[in-house]
């Protein structure tokens, strides 16, 4: 080989070689500049994304506010109990541990169906709710079986539990899962948590975001896969506040022991100056209970489908034909427009004629020529067909909204109906063929004993009875306290909270001592049923409604007795009262659905519950002494215990 | 004579043993000494399963370099075709016999040993060319026919890597090829044909010599965003590991990306993530510095080698380890799409680290060959 071949070989070497190397130089720091544009200026960002990446924020449920009654009875609580979950990473067949776990809790297929889908749904080391409320037999079987459920859990956590059951159910109704719909309705981050309970029915729904409470926070580090490596902060969260009912459970109790001898039937008792709402009771009713571990599909179709509503909440949603409980509204508005006073008689021969058709009294013999006393007194139904045709339905309408009738009370419940209170406007705008849009004399005629389209909820007749007994003033009812028991100020009269309706206060007078007559004098509808303690009297009106049309060929035959009737077609039973006659307290309305005559079947039960309430509460003039005395009692014992 | 011959060869190793390029290997010990902090702090601060075993491995390659060095040029030379027509042979047994493992590479089980002929072949074509470009005359390089046997050694070996199927390996055979035909003094316009070639067959290659699986890579390595739970995952995932580093880390056992597993594969191919979220920018440009090193001193024995053997093995074997580093600093940095190559010395993996500590060795060896005349690679 040459040396200057070799040479020049080299040197060729040489050249390109230092050229390559500038090659790798200028790569290497291309490197160095993409490296210093991802660790130095996009840094920041990186820095989040890392954050995100391993970071997350989980809401930490809250415990639901409790809910007492009037006397800080618990209602509605958070009670610690068992569980089942299971962990389906660490369970493996997850078809095979259902199948051995059947064997030691009760799991229905609703339930199996429903862990399979969710096991499907979240990732396999979350854990997944299997059944709750485990009995202490429950628990201690999985803890023996323990060995053969690989990722079967006991837990411990809080279920809704309502103490009162069926007697509450319609007041506070239920908390349940979140539906789809709910969550995209409220924004609360809350009800995400699949562990979230949301009310459903009842006080629980109307008073919801006050029970909810707010949710803390924890801080978790997550791996790529999502798995929770550890804690790195935590936030607790406030629980949700305490809402106290006005009900008072004992008198609620005393209400349901005295309506659900009737099948069914609804009794409210309000105070008539404050609106609180004592007693509203519903029968039959449902055990809240049963909505919190998961209903089964056989319940829930039995408590839907039972004719007499169980699940109805008849003081707010049941809709009745008022009968001669809405007589003092058409006596009020005759005195009120001039169109009577109280020496203006009609002549009540049992029947009334309007054109060709005819009205009936419910006295075969009639009752002779009586005034508006005499007439609320026995109920005498010609004297308000004269008067309602007197007045006209506009002008009975009037006095009747004002009294409650047909107007939301606005109660603190779900689901209240309003009832109807009908007017020609209203006849027009309701019906939707022209024949049925004209008002007939003779709807004037019914409506005066409070039939035809004339429907109130109970609540709407406790209400009225108790604008007529406060003074005329818009008392509005109320389930739930603004302040607690121990904290609640001095009793306050209508006068200081409500407006005034209007009304003659002389009027409303004369109305008073008609209805005191109904109870007091004999003669009176509801004499049998008076209430002798001194200083305990009620004054009240029956009612009886009619659900069926009496042709004229029955009434030749004669009438047939409700007894003989089937059950669905018996007229409802009502009675309004309010208690006691002197400076007067409590409202109250009794409804017997089908229940026959008002007097016989309504009025003992408001007899009942009117003495049992002014056995408790006294008249007003003590009142303002008890209510210190009791808010002495219940600072001085604190709260229930073993709650929370 | 014989006699003679065999006492020569002992002095010389003895000789060798003690003009070993002592910084050159200090040098890579230091980048082996970062993978094995890297791999300890990869596995949650434990020794076990990557790092204890890396250590064994180095140790291991450690001696294979310092005893290849220690070897006369002169074997090496004589072995090249040899070793060139062996890697060729192992290609083929693992096209037949091959087990598949991590999606894309080809290894043959010999024994205990797993082998990956794909990385054998890298350094033996270094060596088969540098041969056949030592033996041609130096005029005789800017002809075509001269051009035939070399593209022979270089194309069979990269038809089948390519068909492996492994398109990183296969890019770095013809890369380290072309480097050592440029060096040897091939002339440019033939590169450029070469390169305008290759410009026009992209297309061709696109539609028959890529897996499915390839365009993809390609393409979300285009966009990674467009596929960000899939392949994109990685470069995503490595990117945010990097970036949230931030100059100095997060500190040693400090990295969340890594330790929290969102970065894949971060003990192989994504080793750079632990150290740039850990140890930051200043510990990647230290990396770097070392790589620094260790191809200064392989440039300084590629100059200072006497023979057209020597300076290609050399240069050859720099090229390679340079080619390594920098496709997958690229990669990890998200300039390149993911093709399956190692951080050399760095990442964990025995093949690829022995395989290059043996062509360190080589080059080593041939650095020194012909530095004096009792040392001639070839009987003239």
């Amino acid at each position: 080989m040459p040396i200057s071949e070799n040479v020049d070989q080299s040197r060729k070497f040489t050249r390109r070689l230092v050229l390559l190397m500038g090659v790798k130089g200028l790569a290497l720091a291309g490197l160095t500049a993409r490296m210093y544009q991802l660790q130095v200026s996009d840094s920041e960002r990186y820095t989040t994304l890392a954050e995100e990446n391993r970071i997350n924020t989980r809401l930490l449920l809250p415990l639901r506010g409790r809910i007492f009654d009037r006397h800080g009875r618990p209602v509605a609580i958070d009670e610690e109990d068992y569980r089942v979950v299971m962990v389906a990473e660490k369970t493996g067949n997850v078809q095979q541990a259902l199948d051995r776990l059947a064997g030691i809790v009760e799991l229905s297929p609703e339930q199996r169906q429903r862990v399979l889908r969710e096991v499907r749904r979240r990732r396999r080391f979350l854990p997944v709710t299997i059944a709750t409320g485990l009995t202490w037999e429950e628990v201690a079987r999985m803890e023996v079986n323990a060995p053969d459920l690989p990722g079967v859990l006991t837990e411990r956590g809080y279920t809704r539990v309502y103490p009162y059951g069926e007697e509450v159910a319609h007041l506070v109704g239920y908390v349940g899962p979140v539906t789809d719909r709910e969550q995209k309705e409220d924004p609360d981050r809350l009800l995400k948590i699949p562990e979230f309970r949301i009310g459903k029915q009842g006080v629980e729904r109307t008073y919801d975001r006050r029970l909810r409470g707010r949710g803390g926070t924890q801080r978790v580090e997550i791996n790529a896969s999502g798995r929770v490596q550890r804690e790195l902060g935590r936030k607790e969260g406030t629980p949700g506040d305490a809402v106290h009912m006005t009900i008072d459970m004992a008198l609620q109790q005393k209400a349901l022991a005295l309506i659900r001898p009737h099948r069914a039937g609804s009794v409210v008792v309000m105070d008539i100056h404050t609106g609180d709402v004592l007693v509203m009771a519903s029968t039959p009713g449902y055990d809240p209970n049963l909505f919190i571990h998961g209903l089964r599909a056989k319940t829930w179709r039995a408590l839907q489908t039972n004719p007499l509503g169980p699940l109805l909440n008849k003081a707010v949603s049941g809709q009745y034909a008022p009968g001669s409980t809405f007589k003092m509204a058409v006596a009020l508005a005759g005195l009120e427009s001039g169109a009577i006073d109280t020496r203006t008689r009609f002549d009540c021969p049992g029947v009334f004629q309007l054109g060709r058709a005819k009205f009936h009294c419910w006295k075969k013999g009639g009752h002779g020529s009586v005034a508006m006393h005499d007439a609320i007194k026995q109920s005498c139904d010609v004297y308000f067909y004269e008067l309602a045709l007197r007045l006209g339905i506009d002008r009975i309408a009037e006095t009747a909204r004002k009294l409650g009738i047909g107007v939301p009370t606005g109660i603190d419940l779900p689901a209240e109906k309003q009832g109807v209170m009908p007017t020609r406007a209203w006849k027009r705008s309701y019906f939707r063929e022209k024949r049925n849009k004209a008002w007939f004399r003779g709807e004037t005629a019914i409506a005066g004993i409070g039939q035809g389209y004339v429907l109130a909820t109970p609540l709407q007749l406790a209400v009225m009875a108790a604008r007529l007994a406060n003074g005329g003033y818009a008392v509005a009812p109320r389930l739930v306290a603004d302040r607690p028991p121990g904290n609640r100020t001095a009793y306050r009269r209508a006068q200081d909270g409500f407006r005034r309706l209007g009304f003659n206060a002389a009027n409303l007078e004369r109305i008073g001592e008609a209805m005191s007559a109904v109870t007091n004098e004999a003669g009176g509808t509801a004499f049998w049923t008076r209430i002798a303690e001194a200083g305990m009297e009620m004054a009240g009106k029956t009612g009886t409604s009619q659900v069926r049309r009496i042709t004229a060929a029955e009434r030749a035959r004669g009438i047939v007795k409700n007894e003989d009737l089937p059950w669905h077609r018996r007229d409802h039973a009502l009675f309004v009262a309010h208690a006691p006659l002197d400076d007067p307290r409590f409202a109250c309305s009794v409804i017997v659905e089908h229940g026959g005559g008002g007097s016989r079947i309504a009025a003992p039960v408001a007899r009942e519950i009117l003495l049992e309430t002014q056995r408790r509460y006294g008249s007003v003039a003590e009142r303002a002494g008890l209510e210190l005395d009791f808010a002495l009692r219940t600072a001085g014992s604190g709260r229930p215990d073993g709650i929370r | 004579m014989r006699e003679m011959d065999l006492s020569r060869e002992r002095t010389s190793v003895l000789r060798r043993l003690g003009s070993i390029d002592w910084g050159f290997t200090l040098s890579v010990c230091f980048a082996a000494a970062v993978g094995f902090v890297l791999l300890y702090s990869a596995a949650g601060g434990e020794f076990f399963p990557w790092a204890a075993a890396q250590m064994g491995r180095f140790g291991v390659a450690l001696a294979v370099m310092i005893v290849t060095a220690a070897i006369p040029p002169r074997l090496w030379y004589r072995l090249a075709y040899w070793m060139w027509g062996l890697s060729v042979l192992l290609l083929l047994a693992a096209e037949f016999r091959g087990v598949e493992g991590g999606g894309a590479e080809r290894w043959i089980a010999l024994g205990p040993l797993r082998l990956q002929p794909s990385e054998v072949m890298k350094i033996a074509l270094v060596v088969a060319l540098a041969h056949y470009f030592h033996t041609v005359r130096f005029e005789n390089v800017r002809r075509i026919r001269t051009l035939l046997l070399p593209l022979f050694l270089l194309l069979v070996p990269a038809a089948l890597v390519l068909k492996q199927p492994d398109l990183g390996t296969t890019v770095i055979l013809i890369a380290v090829a072309g480097v050592i035909f440029f060096l040897a003094g091939v002339r440019w316009w033939k590169f450029a044909l070469v390169g305008a070639a290759a410009a026009a067959a992209v297309p061709l290659i696109w539609t028959y010599g890529l897996q499915a699986y390839q365009k993809q890579r390609l393409l979300t390595f285009l966009d990674p965003s467009s596929d960000p739970l899939g392949a994109g995952f990685h470069i995503t995932q490595a990117k945010i590991a990097l970036g949230s580093g931030g100059v100095f880390g997060k500190g040693f056992l400090n990295g969340t990306q890594i330790h929290l597993n969102f970065v894949p594969e971060m003990h192989t191919d994504f080793i750079l993530a632990v150290l740039a979220e850990e140890f930051g920018l200043a510990g990647a440009l230290g990396l770097m510095a070392i790589y620094g090193l260790i191809l200064y001193h392989l440039l300084a024995a590629a100059l200072r080698a006497k023979t057209q053997f020597g300076r290609l093995v050399v240069s050859g074997i720099a090229f390679t380890f340079f080619l390594y580093a920098f496709i997958n600093l690229a990669m990890v940095l998200g300039l390149l799409p993911v093709v399956g190559v190692p951080l050399p010395l760095v990442s964990y993996g025995g093949t690829s680290m022995l395989t290059l500590m043996f062509g360190f060795g080589l080059a080593m060896s041939a650095a020194q060959g012909g530095e004096s005349a009792d040392e001639p690679l070839t009987e003239e």
